[in-house]
């Protein structure tokens, strides 16, 4: 796998030079909340870069895959609120939970397809959100606020706004090499092959199922690390972070950003950001001109340019931003 | 890009100037501007614009600068606005908060950065009790005591069971765990029900029906407010069972509500008829701004927006005296709307509460009328478990 | 025993409330095989037009039927502008292309009508309930949901089973290819179906206006569930569609009402308030899955394809 000089290649290293520059930014203009801003970036990213490994690679549509964002997050929430703060244990509480889930629901969805299969983890992801709706120990709907962040017994001080970013930077990074290792391996073959025509797979001899299962898990887990992540950056966990508008947000960014590449999830992440923040902007310096003051109250109706993209994104680029740059459609 | 811009000149604008000596007052005020609660977030931000208006837009000589956040009525968004206030727009105070699963959620990066925050309506029990902070003032009330207040005028008109609805989450909760406290009847039915969502009372109302109570207490803010009343009208149980309430009709709701609110009685700390100065000038100024009368989510943004300012002035525009600051926020030492009130150890208000009825004016508009005083001087149950004392 | 019945006519009204949204949702998934996420915005259009039009005309019925008529023409509007470009696309295309026309129309809607929602009066002919049973009073206006909805749910019926166009829609439901081999112009039979299926979406919120709300983003929560229901059903199947919405619309509404009072049993007051909702919900959800797992084609399937 040689790097070679792509503009594509050029851009991917570019971006995350300028993500590993950003506390160091940050520091020399004093404002803190830029780290904030990506360190949310970077969670994301790394929960679209789990799930692109069923939805890009694998072809599973999912629908639910928020919800490893929130059983991870609760993870954290309940323990920190029953005393038991240490990252040691709520972490690993955090991605267990999640892997059984997706075992749980992966044994039960994998057999069905198409839409079908998109509708059942709509279904399971829904059963834990109303779940969560329902837990009135743990806030219910007005959710958990977290009063500490995970305890690592002085390794590591996650309160410390730096190192924290450098934490979820490295499991990012961590997740993106694993999941490429992964899918270029047999097991990623088989995965991408059942994607084309699963009969022929099976017919070869492999037994799909239990590969894309493990795949399922694999994404569950990951997942409910970021989630894990999230509840300690944002000190809070409701279960609206279950809800499945938000693993639609998932979806976005994958597709968005590329679907069955390496980096195509953070690219998605990172553009949905820039675009929320850029669009507004946008619109008030090309209508300014025109509208004068206007052009301000017309900035606040962006995301009415949002919505067509993606329509537009399905339409016409259905390799995601990944796939402009390197110039090859996919579909 | 426009981060970077903007952080490049800010670099090179101020240097390394310390925060404190910012030129001008930076107030963040969380509440809803969309959505169908938008109107309550609209009223208080007219109320709250009436005020600097009224004061000059300065404070302490220094200018005002208020930057307004959306948080959608939901937690994690406004959570997530008050952390960009603190952290990114470095705001001097945060202020407003409508719902009190939102304020609870926003509460620890606020005084955490220490921040003072003012609550302009929402008073979740638990910031009462044991997450009391020093950062922490509300000019609104403890939300058991309307409804304690409400209990108390239950029990003297003689009502011996009760049925009680309200949203299932913070402040419903404590709505309800209030009217418990002082009414001295009996509770035959208590239901809760999914809020935000549910607009449709048909399964609570008919099970009302069922239980035959003498009266029911309801707690439904906003366009709820509205549904509640016109589906207990249409359901036919008006007029047969009477209908006691808190902060479900109000100046925002009642033009809706109309003569569906007509003999519903509710309890609040302020009308807008009460007799002092202040609020003659508050209230008349907004008639003549917005044409319709303010409500008290206003009245209490408008009271927050001159609470701030003789914090300001005390300490002569230097925001970086907390302590200073703090000590003279803890005398209630400015003409509020409501007249004046004392603050208890937690920082919520000891004041009277009002019944309020429906009437309609002299220009055939429904407004609101205060009928006698419920009680006088009351604080909050919850005081004792705050371990500030002063 | 009353109190039951009551429950049950709240549960019928709802579920009818979710058939007429599922109906449209079911004929365009059926026909077209276009999972469009955007109905829940031609919902929520129906109830902004019928409040804009009622305020206009200071008539509820008069503003209802421009409403219905408004949303026919965007629903047409839509489809041949931007969603007959999807068709015979990924079902993730479908996803992603309509998910992004939510944001569009909330903003668009947000543009138009400002973010503070409508409300919708009732006429005071509506207000005043109606005894049906001795001792049992009823609201007049959910009545009113309830036979409408009923008397649509028949005209679909006819339309489908005794008419050339519903012949037609069936025809295409069945087998696409051969319906169009056979001569008929496709194309306006879809438009003409998605027409059809954005007035009963449009119906449907601006039935439920007066009673529950006019919002932003109204259509999000309710057309999942209405997903539920058509795959319950069985997709294409507006019977299937009418059994599932009713089932689903009892259970909501039977679970909400006594579940507390069980459960109160075992729970707190505030425990069990809590629980009972998130429980009901889990329940429809519960039913869902089972149904995939047991009868992934839905309780009344259509002809394969």
């Amino acid at each position: 796998m040689t790097a070679a000089l792509t503009p594509r290649n050029v851009v991917i290293a570019v971006l995350m030079l300028l993500l590993a520059a950003v506390p160091v930014y940050a520091a020399v203009t004093a404002n803190t909340f830029l780290v904030t801003l990506f360190t949310r970036v970077i969670i994301l990213g790394m929960a679209a870069t789990s799930l692109n490994l069923i939805l890009g690679y694998g072809g599973m549509v999912s629908f639910g895959h928020a919800v490893y964002l929130g059983i991870g997050g609760y993870a954290v929430g309940i323990l920190a609120q029953e005393g038991a703060s240490s990252g040691f244990v709520q972490w690993p509480v955090a991605i267990l939970v999640s892997a059984l889930f997706a075992l749980l629901v992966g044994a039960l969805s994998l057999r069905t397809r198409g839409v079908y299969f998109i509708m059942i983890t709509l279904a399971f992801a829904q059963l834990v959100y109303y779940f969560g709706v329902g837990l009135d120990r743990y806030g219910a709907d007005d959710g958990l606020t977290i009063g500490r962040r995970s305890q690592f017994a002085g390794l590591l001080n996650l309160s410390d706004r730096t190192q924290f970013y450098y934490l979820c930077l490295a499991l990012l990074v961590v997740t993106i090499y694993l999941i490429a290792r992964l899918v270029n391996s047999r097991f990623g073959m088989v995965i991408q092959g059942a994607r084309s025509n699963d009969r022929r797979m099976r017919a070869i001899g492999f037994p799909t199922f239990r590969y894309r299962l493990t795949a399922f898990v694999i994404a569950g887990a990951i997942c409910g690390l970021a989630g894990a992540l999230l509840a300690n950056h944002t000190g809070f966990i409701s279960p609206a972070t279950m809800h499945w508008t938000r693993s639609g947000d998932l979806i976005v960014m994958v597709v968005l950003g590329g679907m069955a590449s390496s980096f195509g999830p953070l690219i998605g992440a990172v553009a949905l950001l820039s675009l929320e923040e850029a669009l507004p902007v946008l619109i008030r310096v090309s209508a300014s001109p025109m509208f004068g003051d206007a052009a301000v109250r017309m900035a606040e109706y962006w995301q009415i340019v949002l919505g067509p993209l993606f329509l537009l994104v399905v339409l016409f680029a259905r390799g995601g931003i990944d796939g402009l740059l390197a110039g090859v459609r996919r579909g | 890009m426009k981060r970077l811009l903007m952080g490049t000149v800010a670099l090179v604008a101020l240097g390394a100037a310390p925060v404190g000596a910012q030129q001008s007052v930076k107030i963040g005020f969380v509440s809803t501007f969309s959505g169908p609660t938008a109107v309550i977030g609209n009223d208080m931000r007219n109320s709250f614009e009436l005020a600097l208006d009224h004061l000059g837009r300065k404070m302490a000589g220094k200018p005002v600068e208020v930057i307004y956040e959306d948080d959608q009525q939901k937690p994690e968004v406004g959570v997530q606005k008050t952390q960009k206030l603190v952290e990114s727009d470095k705001v001097d105070f945060v202020i407003g908060y409508i719902w009190s699963n939102v304020l609870l959620a926003s509460l620890k990066p606020v005084v955490d950065s220490q921040t003072f925050l003012i609550s302009a309506n929402a008073g979740p029990s638990q910031i009462a009790g044991e997450q009391c902070s020093p950062f922490f003032f509300s000019t609104s009330w403890q939300n058991d005591q309307t409804p304690q207040a409400m209990g108390t005028y239950m029990t003297q008109k003689g009502v011996k069971t009760a049925f009680l609805i309200g949203p299932n989450y913070a402040a419903g909760k404590d709505m309800l765990t209030g009217v418990r406290t002082t009414f001295k009847g009996q509770v035959i039915g208590e239901e809760l029900t999914k809020w935000p969502d549910q607009l449709d009372f048909s399964t609570e109302l008919s099970k009302v029906r069922a239980a035959r109570p003498e009266a029911v207490f309801v707690f439904y803010p906003g366009a709820a407010g509205v549904q509640f009343l016109t589906q207990y009208a249409q359901s036919g149980l008006k007029g047969q069972i009477p209908l006691y309430t808190a902060f479900t009709i109000d100046a925002i709701t009642l033009p809706l509500q109309k003569d569906l609110a007509l003999g519903v009685p509710g309890a609040q700390e302020w009308v807008n008829d009460l007799p002092n100065d202040a609020n003659k000038k508050f209230v008349a100024d907004f008639r003549a701004k917005h044409k319709n009368y303010p409500s008290f989510y206003g009245a209490q943004s408008y009271d927050a927006a001159n609470f701030a300012n003789s914090a300001v002035v005390a300490v002569n525009g230097d925001l970086s005296k907390k302590d200073a600051m703090r000590a003279e926020m803890r005398k209630a030492n400015y003409a509020s709307v409501r007249g004046p009130y004392k603050y208890g150890n937690n920082q919520f208000p000891i004041q009277n509460f009002y019944l309020q009825d429906v009437v309609k004016d002299a220009e055939g508009n429904f407004t609101l009328k205060t009928v006698t005083t419920i009680v006088k001087d009351s604080q909050d149950q919850f005081h004792e478990k705050c371990p500030m004392k002063w | 025993m009353l109190l039951f019945i009551e429950q049950c006519l709240n549960g019928l009204q709802f579920g009818l409330l979710l058939f007429l949204l599922a109906a449209g949702l079911t004929l365009v998934f059926g026909i077209m095989d276009l999972v469009n996420l955007a109905h829940g915005s031609l919902y929520m259009l129906g109830a902004y037009f019928a409040a804009t039009f009622a305020a206009w005309t200071d008539s509820f019925v008069l503003g209802a039927l421009l409403a219905l008529a408004a949303t026919l023409v965007v629903g047409m509007a839509l489809e041949v502008v931007a969603l007959r470009r999807l068709y015979g696309r990924d079902h993730l295309d479908h996803v992603l292309g309509t998910f992004g026309l939510i944001l569009f129309f909330n903003e668009l809607v947000r543009l138009v009508w400002g973010p503070a929602g409508m409300s919708l009066s009732l006429p005071m002919w509506l207000i005043p309930p109606v005894e049906i049973l001795p001792g049992l009073f009823y609201p007049t206006y959910r009545i009113a949901i309830i036979l409408t909805a009923l008397l649509v749910a028949l005209f679909l019926y006819v339309l489908v089973m005794r008419t050339r166009l519903g012949m037609l829609v069936r025809a295409g439901a069945s087998n696409r290819e051969m319906t169009g081999a056979l001569g008929v112009n496709i194309s306006l039979l879809y438009t003409l179906v998605f027409g059809l299926g954005a007035a009963l979406a449009g119906l449907a919120g601006l039935m439920q206006a007066p009673i529950l709300t006019v919002q932003i983003g109204m259509g999000e929560n309710i057309l999942i569930l209405a997903f539920v229901v058509i795959i319950i059903g069985g997709i294409g199947s507006i019977r299937g569609a009418f059994i599932a919405a009713i089932l689903v619309g009892l259970i909501d509404t039977i679970g909400r009402a006594f579940l507390p009072d069980l459960l109160r049993l075992v729970l707190s007051s505030r425990g069990a308030s809590t629980v009972a909702p998130a429980m009901s919900s889990m329940m429809i959800y519960l039913l869902m899955a089972i149904v995939l797992v047991l009868r992934p084609e839905g309780l009344f399937p259509v002809s394969s394809k």
